[in-house]
């Protein structure tokens, strides 16, 4: 990694995330995300090798319930927050020709 | 005194000698937001009909009769549940979460929609989407954030206490710039089912509040196992008002010499080590601690943070609720622009900030690298909490900042969560409570400090008693602001 910070795609990173970004948008985050990346290089100087990862603070393992049938979201109520609805059904735009 | 400006304690008084009805709290908390929240904003709505409504199926319980403000991104049936986000300007959330239903078992009526930064993300609470909340000790200047609004409406007295999540200092550092109570439970305490996540291996509700006995009261009732989360522990929930009885003498507290290095405020330092010499003469004993990778934690939050955020955040589509951008002329196109017109300027960076840092080829060198300093973190705090029953220090080493004056460099702000981001990490629990007022060099008038009480996990208990303890024998948290 270099001075200025690691390389830095971010049209390939904004379309990693599905998120349209604009030319003024690129102008205002690219410093601001090199500025912080910058700063996490700071990690490298810490040893980690054996370290084990910690993804939760206070790990449960296998944490299980009976298998039993209870009711949910009626599905109208389901719908009700939906953009567009048909059928009982999400409606998007066409996805296969 | 008006009921608004009354603590649950209190009203818990008035209310079981039948001197008055829950009607008319609700009615004293409306006409307080009427009369002040114009300049606070920390209201995004306020429901008092169904307010009402809920009163009358109210059969008993701790917190029976009592109007609770919620933030904004907690699922509380047939109101807006709308995270201050453009992406859900219209979405009323169909469902209890699992606190709110608490709340409603022991008789709570959740009362008003909480202001906040956009998706909790942020600590001045200048992202939220539809409008800044101001601090109700100098209204130039930030409440704090993220639960920007749940702090400014109790310390203002429009709202006898409320719920807010705490992240990386969410609850905390609000509480501390608005010169109230908050705590932020142990990882696990309180069920996080129903509330918008945001980063779910840090994110945590609790309560903000007038006093540390009415925190005890609010966490006990929203306390305990739940089966729709199963990362909350189904451990006993003790009686946390009765826990706060008795003297802290021979208790062992630490300070951290790395929460008094650069960059604090001087006033803020004086001010904690000042509580400091209080609770030795309360009887305890204050001892040095060390915590080597607080420097790191900074660095290792926000890359752990984003990387969850990203992945949460990308249920915001456009499919199933909220915003859908009207020009898409195919489905990925659909969530791009919905997105992009949807959320602010934060949100987008740390979407893309999170989804770099798990990127293939960066996923090692970032996120992974992060998840085993989280670890030593961790360490650092199971190993301080074998000498000390509980750690203190400053909330943040800052004072609340004029509104808009970081806007610009989201960096710097980052910087400034490097007293409470570390209990997220570590999963343990903290509270925030005044411990004097300072008088900024930029400013006339008196902001309040916070003081910080971090504890091993599950001890609540604890926290709150020396909180009490240090609470009962001073006078800060008497103070209100001077509201015209």
């Amino acid at each position: 990694m270099s001075e200025q910070g690691p390389a830095f795609d971010l049209s390939y990173v904004a379309n990693l995330a599905r998120l349209e970004l604009s030319e003024e948008d690129v102008a205002m985050f690219e410093p601001q995300l090199q500025g912080i990346l910058s700063y996490m290089e700071k990690l490298d100087a810490i040893d980690v090798s054996g370290i084990e990862p910690t993804a939760h603070a206070n790990p449960v393992l296998n944490v299980t319930r009976p298998d039993e049938v209870c009711p949910s979201l009626p599905v109208e109520e389901a719908l009700r927050n939906a953009p567009k609805s048909a059928n009982d059904q999400f409606v998007v735009p066409k996805v296969v020709e | 005194m008006s009921l608004a400006s009354q603590t649950i304690k209190g009203l818990q008084t008035l209310l079981e000698k039948k001197e008055i009805q829950p009607k008319e709290i609700i009615d004293s908390v409306a006409e307080a937001a009427a009369v002040r929240d114009g300049a606070i904003g920390g209201y995004l709505g306020l429901d008092q009909e169904l307010a009402h409504r809920d009163a009358e199926e109210i059969s008993g319980g701790v917190l029976a009769g009592i109007p609770i403000g919620i933030k904004d991104l907690l699922n509380v049936k047939g109101q807006p549940c709308g995270c201050a986000s453009k992406i859900l300007s219209n979405y009323i959330a169909p469902y209890d979460a699992t606190s709110i239903a608490k709340l409603r078992a022991s008789g709570g009526i959740p009362f008003g929609r909480a202001n906040m930064d956009e998706f909790a993300m942020g600590s001045s609470n200048e992202n939220s989407s539809i409008k800044p909340v101001h601090n109700p000790w100098d209204l130039e200047r930030i409440p704090g954030g993220s639960s920007g609004g749940s702090a400014a409406i109790v310390a203002a007295d429009e709202a006898i206490a409320a719920l807010g999540s705490d992240t990386g200092g969410s609850i905390r550092q609000p509480a501390a710039f608005c010169g109230c109570v908050g705590l932020k439970p142990t990882y696990g305490r309180v069920s996080r089912f129903g509330l918008t996540a945001f980063a779910s291996s840090l994110d945590q509700i609790g309560p903000l509040t007038k006093t540390v006995e009415d925190a005890a009261i609010l966490l006990g009732a929203i306390s305990g196992g739940d089966k729709n989360d199963s990362t909350c522990l189904d451990e006993s929930v003790p009686d946390y008002v009765a826990d706060l009885q008795g003297d802290i003498k021979g208790m062992k507290l630490g300070m951290p010499k790395e929460f008094f290095g650069e960059g604090i405020d001087p006033a803020i330092r004086a001010s904690v080590e000042e509580a400091a010499k209080q609770f030795e003469s309360l009887g305890a004993e204050i001892v040095e601690v060390s915590l080597p990778h607080t420097e790191q934690a900074v660095a290792v939050y926000y890359i752990i943070a984003t990387a969850e955020a990203s992945a949460n955040l990308a249920r915001f589509d456009g499919v199933r609720y909220g915003y859908r951008a009207p020009d898409a002329e195919n489905l990925g196109e659909q969530y791009a622009k919905s997105r992009a017109q949807g959320f602010g300027n934060e949100v987008k960076l740390r979407i893309l900030l999170g989804t770099y840092v798990l990127s293939s080829g960066y996923y090692d060198a970032y996120y992974l690298r992060a998840q085993k300093l989280r670890t030593l973190i961790r360490q650092d705090f199971t190993s301080a909490f074998e000498t000390v029953d509980a750690i203190i220090g400053p909330v943040s080493p800052i004072a609340p900042f004029k509104i808009g004056e970081n806007a610009s460099d989201p960096l710097a702000m980052y910087l400034a969560d490097i007293y409470t981001i570390s209990a997220n990490l570590a999963g343990i629990c903290g509270l925030s409570l005044p411990c004097g007022y300072m008088t900024p060099s930029d400013g006339q008038r008196e902001l309040p400090i916070g003081l910080q009480i971090l504890g091993a996990p599950f001890d609540e208990g604890k926290v709150l008693k020396l909180g009490h303890n240090f609470e009962q024998s001073t006078e800060w948290h008497q103070r209100r602001p001077s509201l015209g």
